[in-house]
């Protein structure tokens, strides 16, 4: 099969259940490459499972996931996932590694050799805006919550995947570090020009992230589409999340 | 003062010490190698947890004097008298803690880790020695640390069947109520365990990964 390159990740009918219960049901969405979709939702809503549909942690019930053309299903997962690179919350890096060997992860995995490896990590870790020479041989819990999250960020960049995943990477930061991460992924993508599948429930990081925000509620996906459309949106949850907005 | 035990057995406390800390030895040595892959095992297969945990959990409720006098009457190799059904019965009785451990410390691994580690596209395998075994080592070690205190005691009672070790002082010292001679048993075994407990704790420690190392000690 081709891959279709007008299309990076297709939802085609997908539900998911859980013992019978749907956590999410009916997508039908597509995600353009070089696109940042925002999934917005409350907890529970079903945006960390649509996530993990894509890189085949969770296989649809019925219908299909196709990543640059090909169903999930017909993927070899291991190869499917380290295509995409995947950040999640906080806990994400292996506490026994060092910085060096977190970033470099899935290139080792990959079997580059060690040369080619550091030289990628010393780059990644430039690109994140943190000094090698300080932070290559320190260990996660040696690091600020800010600094976690950009080595994440740098992780999931390690073999440049096409894809990325992030799952409330900002989440647990305090505001002010969170709103440098903000923009420093913002320039990050500009450059860089991934596709990006965001998952958050702060709408103002939907906002200033997103090309696109897809609001997500009870397993649903209520509405995909541009700030401007969501701000013209009558639904209810929509308006909810509208009232977030700076109330100051 | 020639009395005290440690100068009228010396060479005898010796070798009886050598016996003891080869059955030990031989015995955890084999506990080690079949529970820690057994505990894997069920990790990955949750539907056996409970009947090798159950069967591993009765060996360990079996009186350690019964199960040494009924493996005499099981015909050999592994039953009868001396250094094997010895440490037949002691491997068993060292299964519980090395399995048990094994499975409770890879199982506590945080599952955010794992999943990340699939979910960047590492397989089982290596998510398993790279990251599991790694994070889980201290509780791992733990387990055989126990089994290793337990059979050095337990040890000691191989000696009712022909298997040697310190127990011979023991048994002896108990058939002419003699408390030198018991002592002469009681506190080498005591000595080894502590020493043994102490060097595992140490193995423990230099195993453990330095990123997750406590900053005590």
């Amino acid at each position: 099969m081709p891959p279709n390159n007008a299309i990076a990740v297709e939802f085609r009918d997908v539900t998911y259940s859980l013992n019978r219960r749907p956590l999410v049901s009916n997508l039908n969405f597509t995600i353009g490459p070089g696109e940042t979709v925002v999934l917005l939702g409350r907890s529970g809503s079903g945006k960390t499972t649509t996530m993990k549909l894509i890189n085949s942690l969770l296989t649809p019930t019925t219908g299909e996931v196709r990543v640059e053309g090909m169903s999930t299903v017909e993927w070899n997962p291991i190869k499917l996932r380290r295509q995409i690179g995947y950040v999640i919350q906080e806990t994400g890096l292996f506490p026994h590694f060092t910085v060096e060997r977190n970033v470099g992860l899935v290139p080792s995995l990959e079997g580059w050799n060690s040369d080619r490896i550091r030289q990628r990590v010393f780059e990644l870790l430039h690109l994140v805006g943190l000094d090698p020479q300080v932070f290559a041989r320190r260990y996660p819990h040696e690091l600020s919550g800010g600094q976690r999250q950009r080595i994440g960020v740098a992780r999931s960049l390690a073999a440049d995947p096409p894809i990325l995943l992030m799952d409330e990477p900002f989440g647990a930061l305090d505001p002010i570090t969170r709103l440098e991460l903000q923009g420093e992924f913002r320039r990050l993508q500009q450059d860089l020009g991934k596709t990006v599948v965001f998952v958050t429930h702060d709408i103002q990081e939907a906002f200033v992230l997103g090309s696109r925000i897809g609001l997500m509620q009870e397993g649903r996906l209520l509405l995909l589409g541009t700030k401007e459309e969501f701000l013209r949106s009558q639904l209810p949850e929509a308006q909810a999340f509208m009232q977030c907005l700076n109330r100051v | 003062m020639s009395d005290f035990f440690l100068f009228k057995y010396g060479w005898e406390i010796l070798s009886h010490t050598g016996e003891h800390l080869f059955l030990v030895g031989i015995s955890i040595g084999i506990a080690t190698l079949v529970g820690i892959p057994l505990g894997i095992l069920i990790t990955r297969q949750p539907k056996f947890s409970q009947p090798i945990l159950g069967i591993a959990n009765i060996m360990q409720t079996i009186p350690s004097l019964a199960l040494f006098g009924f493996l005499i009457s099981v015909p050999p190799p592994i039953g009868g008298i001396g250094d094997t059904p010895a440490i037949v019965a002691l491997t068993l009785y060292s299964l519980l803690p090395i399995i048990r451990n094994t499975y409770v410390g890879i199982n506590g691994v945080d599952p955010a880790i794992r999943e990340v580690g699939r979910g960047m596209g590492m397989t089982d395998r290596q998510l398993l020695f790279q990251v599991e075994i790694p994070l889980a080592i201290g509780v791992i070690l733990a387990g055989v640390r126990v089994a290793t205190v337990i059979a050095i005691g337990v040890a000691t009672i191989a000696a009712a069947i022909g298997a040697g070790g310190l127990g011979v002082f023991v048994f002896r010292g108990i058939a002419v109520v003699n408390n030198q001679l018991i002592l002469a048993g009681a506190v080498p075994a005591a000595v080894m365990a502590v020493l043994a407990d102490f060097a595992i704790g140490w193995l423990e420690y230099l195993l453990t990964p330095t990123g997750t190392r406590k900053k005590e000690k």
